[in-house]
């Protein structure tokens, strides 16, 4: 342990109001606290700077899954398990429940939460990609009110965030929109289970008299942000599948994304990977695999 | 009730572990016990300048303690005692221990490590096996040079004019971290009065022993060491444990109280050993129909900073060199060479996994050349019953590696597979290859080795009539508990659950040598067989017990004799097999008393899209003299074969500057249960003479074969040739992609 | 509410007893079972999630106790390796354990049989690819999952005779 424990606060305030007071009385000082799978590593190892959290583990205005006509409304302390186990998750959400399924092993399922993952903003997370290509909104509380903001425009630079200091993500809703579309998600990570991912990628389209009349791609580790392809997907939107269209796919791609090299991969590896995880996708739309 | 030898009787200490209540050396605690911890060096090489001490912490609640606070002699003793135990002034590689700290607070303490700066000069570095034998830097001893092996046989430079074909390669293979899940640790009690006794995670108490003994400068009977329980070790616990040891004494001393000192994973896998990263040449000359002329191998090994096991690592990778075939002329050029990390050690396999990678990737290699199979090429080379080895063994047991090899071609399928996938790969992303591997593993101490060792084992006799056995071999879970109480219970006729395996204590138990080098069973074992008969002969000749005898009349007949004698126990030397000669000037002769032979396939699916390589199914074959417990050998192939799996695959060391940078399980990757396939194990049995019930060893049999049988299936599914391991995603992917170019 | 040295109470049920203690908040589970509770067959193997060394039951779940910080088992029900035997009767998971070698070094045994039994009430019947996912979260370094597997398929087998 490479902390000094005592140091730390954590808080458990009494409902979700007085947690949005304490932060709104003391901006920036009181940070949140879900479900501890990232906040706790950076703990043993000595690099948790920030000393003040709140709980919000224990808040019941955080959890459970609504679904009304429009939209399914997930709140932000969902656990992946909770996740894999929802029945309209599994059958109009196929990625966001695949990414779930990735994300470390059972116990950090149990653990790890929808909204813990997207604050902690890291470029890698599993679920983003598929909350991208869904189109989720994010649903932003504070002491002064309420506010929603598209998931897409939320990242605007590594760990940089549409969040001010005085809100929580209350919750994540995603409209059902994509129920027919193609789905595909492929996380590449450096081994089969409990892996960082070193490509992360989430696609959806929707197909008609052969052609792609809208098309969502989302790509994880390739940028400082998890990535909505916009261009690559211009591209594609209203064409037919083709060797030429991959092609120029592919090289849509390599131009929005731009990976690095670190300790777990390398930019070339990130880059060719991801191109021939979208050649893949589209091939399969062809029908061809 | 008799014959345990052979059987899958469960696991002696098994209740105790699938409970819970197994105690491993963090579970221990002491009255008064403080924490200690290590100052290390952030460069890999300079000249201290200061220490400074950050005036926020309470320095005079801590012990300090420095070089000039040990005792003895500044070294951690081992071969050549090059290693200090504290950096003197001047600093090797990154993490080398400068001072230790010790406070009962856990937290206090390791906010008072961090606020310790160690200034130093920085001096240049080496890093790499060329830099070092290009002697940028002279870093070690004259010339970088830990040590040098030649082995010659025949004349190889004759060899090239006559060939048919002369095949040339090289061979890279990367460190790997033990990661053993039970962290390094240790607890010391230490005084200048009662001396010092340490208990804690170890696979050698006596490596340590010897090591306190000199550090402290104190008679053999003032050093007392006990293993506790052991989470895994693997090599990575042979000689680490003693440095380890010495730091907790020395706090100990100083303070006067207790000190516990448990690694965490980051400062585990930064600051000890691995792996020796390798670098192999091979040039071969053969003839049209396949036959091996010449075999000249330069095989290198990067040592680290400081000497400590790098010539035995370095001398059983030689004697590997030229594996499972007959050759009638080779040559071993063999260096262990100094580099800026810390220094590596001793991991399962111990250079044999490094140079049979490169033999038998390249073995693949010439087979492809001459036109022939690879199967077929092993097949004409295969070493026979009386033939000479490389080193000039001549090989008196029975081998009969062709026989194994069509075992495991046919179990695993290789003809038929090889041709579908040799059918259905174009044109599919999914690229499905076959590979294969054949070699050796010798058991026991090299050459003269066992001999010089000189180990005793023992049995005795408690007042409850039950039988303990005496040795200081470790369990580490590889099941030397349980097959000693085997071995001990067959041979002297009674029920398994009367024997028990007194705790490796060095005021205890005699020395038996350390627990590696694949010995415990063969050798170790044999004298615990030894012992246990000797004690039978004495009860049976003093009248107190007649055969045919119940387990219940046996334990009466001892309770009686230590009631009137005061003791029962029979301890036995190791004695070498009538026959064995090792000429160690020359490197000639009978390296090993005997050899465990395997043929390994691996059946892998690479998929083009990601690169990566997946194993689906794995064959292991070998012949191992006599399978003690069944469900522990093949627990033991099987955990070999997965290490080995990430050995090949994904166990990857990134250096930066000396440096593992990736020292976390989340970027160290090690195999799950998700990345590994069915591991189908397979044992034949040619009793050897000299084991207990005809037992060779096998502990690191296992992990010398999966690398380069994989990468071998690898160049079959994708027709490339790949001489470097790990083969990382974005290896493959760099080299596929350099071939299509 | 924390007194002065910033430690709070925590009151929690372990292994079917209710247990009160005083811990700091983001002080480490594990820590607490081991330290506070001298309950020391939960172990430490990496400190980051990684391992599944520390896996104990919180609430019927499976999760990681290095990574939960004391404050979270307030109220919490939490079972360890040692209260699965009851006295000298083992668990039908660590019987089968013992019979098909699913422990070689013991380490990382706790955990996982902790593993094997949640999984085991979440799937009865599993597969062996629902068992390999299933323990994913469990690092082994000995035994290569394959004797481990055979302990489940055998606990499975022997737990239906029972029934």
């Amino acid at each position: 342990m490479r902390s000094n424990v005592p140091a730390f606060k954590l808080r458990r305030l009494p409902d979700l109001a007085a947690t949005l007071d304490c932060m709104a009385l003391e901006p920036a000082v009181w940070r949140p606290f879900a479900g501890g799978t990232d906040l706790m590593v950076l703990l043993e190892a000595g690099k948790l700077d920030h000393r003040n959290y709140l709980s919000l583990w224990h808040l019941p205005e955080l959890r459970g899954i609504e679904e009304s006509a429009d939209h399914i409304r997930i709140g932000a302390l969902t656990t992946y398990s909770q996740i894999l186990a929802h029945k309209a998750l599994q059958r109009e959400f196929p990625l966001l429940c695949r990414a779930a399924a990735e994300t470390g092993g059972v116990a950090t399922q149990n653990r790890g939460t929808l909204g813990g993952n997207i604050a902690n903003a890291s470029p890698a997370a599993d679920s983003p990609p598929a909350l991208l290509v869904y189109d989720a909104e994010l649903e932003l509380v504070s002491a002064s009110g309420v506010r929603w903001t598209p998931y897409r425009t939320f990242h605007s630079a590594y760990k940089i965030m549409d969040l001010r200091p005085t809100e929580l993500i209350r919750s994540i809703r995603l409209p059902r929109t994509k129920l027919n579309w193609r789905q595909h998600y492929r996380k590449v990570g450096t081994r089969r289970a409990q892996a960082i991912s070193k490509v992360c990628f989430a696609a959806a389209a929707n197909l008609s008299d052969h052609k792609v009349r809208d098309i969502r791609i989302a790509l994880g580790s390739v940028a400082p942000v998890v990535l909505r392809c916009t261009k690559t997907e211009d591209l594609v939107r209203g064409q037919s599948i083709s060797p030429e269209l991959i092609r120029s796919a592919r090289g849509a791609l390599a131009g929005e994304i731009a990976p690095i090299d670190d300790f777990r991969s390398t930019a070339r590896y990130r880059a060719r990977v991801a191109q021939n995880l979208l050649e893949a996708f589209l091939q399969g739309l062809d029908g061809r695999t | 009730m008799t014959g345990f030898v052979g059987k899958s009787i469960p696991r002696k200490e098994g209740r105790e572990k699938v409970t819970g209540r197994a105690k491993y050396v963090d579970d221990l605690t002491f009255p008064g016990m403080i924490r200690g911890t290590t100052v290390r060096s952030s460069i890999a090489r300079g000249r201290i300048t200061a220490i400074r001490f950050e005036p926020e912490i309470p320095w005079s609640e801590f012990t300090i303690v420095t070089a000039r606070d040990i005792p003895g002699k500044n070294c951690i003793a081992l071969i050549l005692d090059d290693q200090p135990c504290l950096c003197d002034g001047r600093i090797n590689h990154p993490e080398e221990p400068v001072l230790l700290l010790a406070h009962p607070d856990p937290y206090l303490l390791e906010q008072a490590r961090r606020a310790v700066r160690v200034e130093a000069e920085p001096l240049p570095t080496v890093f790499t096996i060329e830099d070092s034998l290009a002697r940028k830097q002279v870093i070690w001893g004259e010339d970088n040079i830990f040590k040098s092996f030649l082995v010659q046989r025949g004349d190889v430079d004759a060899a090239w004019k006559v060939s048919d074909f002369v095949v040339e390669g090289e061979y890279l293979t990367g460190a790997q971290e033990q990661l053993y899940i039970e962290p390094n640790g240790m607890i010391a009690v230490a005084n200048p009065n009662d001396g010092v006794t340490v208990w804690g995670s170890m696979q050698c108490p006596f490596y340590v022993h010897k090591a306190l003994a000199a550090l402290f400068n104190l008679p053999k009977e003032k050093v007392r060491v006990v293993q506790t329980e052991t989470g895994g070790g693997f090599g990575g616990k042979e000689e680490y444990p003693s440095m380890l040891a010495a730091h907790a004494a020395l706090l100990a001393w100083k303070s006067g109280k207790p000190v516990k000192m448990i690694y965490d994973r980051a400062e585990d896998m930064a600051a000890t050993t691995k792996r020796h990263p390798s670098r192999t040449r091979h040039r071969t000359a053969v003839t049209r129909d396949g036959k091996l002329l010449a075999l000249d191998i330069d095989f290198t090994l990067d040592g680290g900073a400081y000497e400590t096991l790098s010539p035995v690592v370095l001398s059983r990778g030689t004697i590997h060199a030229a594996g499972p075939y007959f050759c009638p002329n080779v040559r071993v050029r063999a260096r262990a060479v100094a580099t800026n990390a810390p220094p590596h050690g001793a991991f399962r396999g111990f250079g044999a996994p490094q140079s049979i990678f490169a033999l038998e990737r390249h073995m693949d290699r010439v087979a492809r050349a001459v036109g022939l199979s690879p199967a077929e090429f092993r097949r004409r080379n295969f070493i026979q019953q009386d033939q000479t080895s490389a080193v000039g063994q001549v090989i008196r047991e029975r081998v009969d590696m062709a026989r194994l090899m069509d075992r495991a071609l046919e179990l695993s399928g290789f003809e038929a597979k090889s041709c579908r996938f040799a059918a259905e790969n174009p044109g599919n992303h999914l690229k499905r290859g076959m590979g294969l591997a054949a070699f050796m593993h010798g058991a026991g101490f090299t050459g003269s080795g066992e001999e010089y060792l000189a180990s005793v084992a023992g049995v005795e006799a408690t007042s409850d009539g039950v039988i303990r056995v005496l040795s200081a071999s470790t369990e580490i879970g590889q099941g030397t508990n349980t097959i000693f109480a085997q071995i001990a219970a067959d041979a002297l006729g009674i029920p398994y659950d009367l024997v028990e395996i007194a705790q490796p204590d060095t005021s205890q138990v005699p020395n038996s040598g350390p627990t590696v080098a694949s010995r415990t069973c063969m050798v170790v074992g044999k004298l615990v067989e030894s012992a246990a008969l000797g004690l039978k002969q004495t009860l049976l000749g003093s009248g107190l017990l007649r055969e045919p005898y119940t387990g219940l009349e046996f334990a009466n007949a001892c309770k009686q004799y230590v009631a009137a004698r005061g003791a029962l126990k029979s301890t036995v030397q190791f004695q070498p097999p009538p026959g064995i000669h090792w000429n160690d000037q020359t490197y000639q002769g009978d390296a090993y008393a005997a050899y465990a032979w395997a043929v390994y396939v691996a059946e892998v699916t690479v998929d083009t899209v990601t690169f990566e390589t997946r194993v689906d199914d794995f064959v292991a074959v070998q012949e191992v003299g006599k399978v003690v417990n069944p469900v522990l050998a093949t627990g033991q192939i099987e955990g070999g074969i997965a290490q080995a799996i990430g050995y090949a695959l994904f166990e990857n060391v990134v250096w930066r500057e000396g440096r593992m940078v990736n020292s976390q399980m989340t970027n160290y990757i090690m195999p799950t249960s998700a990345d590994l396939p069915r591991i189908r194990i397979f044992f034949e049995e040619h009793p050897y003479p000299y084991g207990p019930m005809g037992a060779k060893g096998i502990g690191e049999l296992p992990i010398d074969g999966p690398a380069p049988a994989i990468v071998n299936a690898i160049e079959q599914a994708t027709g490339v040739s790949i001489t470097k391991i790990p083969v990382t995603p974005e290896v493959l992917m760099e080299t596929l992609e350099a071939v299509h170019v | 509410m924390s007194d002065a040295t910033g430690k709070i109470s925590i009151a929690c049920t372990v292994n079917g007893k209710r247990v009160t203690l005083r811990a700091f908040p983001m002080e480490r589970l594990l820590d607490v079972l081991r330290s506070n509770l001298h309950l020391t067959g939960t172990k430490e193997g990496c400190g980051e999630g990684e391992c599944g060394a520390c896996s104990i039951l919180m609430n019927g779940e499976l999760v990681n106790s290095c990574l939960v910080p004391a404050l979270h088992a307030d109220g919490a029900s939490i079972t360890t390796i040692e209260g699965l035997s009851l006295g000298d009767a083992l668990h039908v998971v660590q019987r089968a354990f013992l019979e098909c070698g699913g422990a070689q070094c013991g380490i990382c045994t706790p955990g996982m049989v902790l593993a094997a039994v949640n999984l085991l009430e979440r799937a009865p019947s599993p597969t062996e690819a629902q068992i390999r996912e299933g323990l994913s979260g469990i690092l082994c370094r000995c035994t290569g999952y394959m004797r481990i597997f055979e302990s489940v398929l055998q606990a499975c087998r022997a737990s239906g005779i029972h029934k």
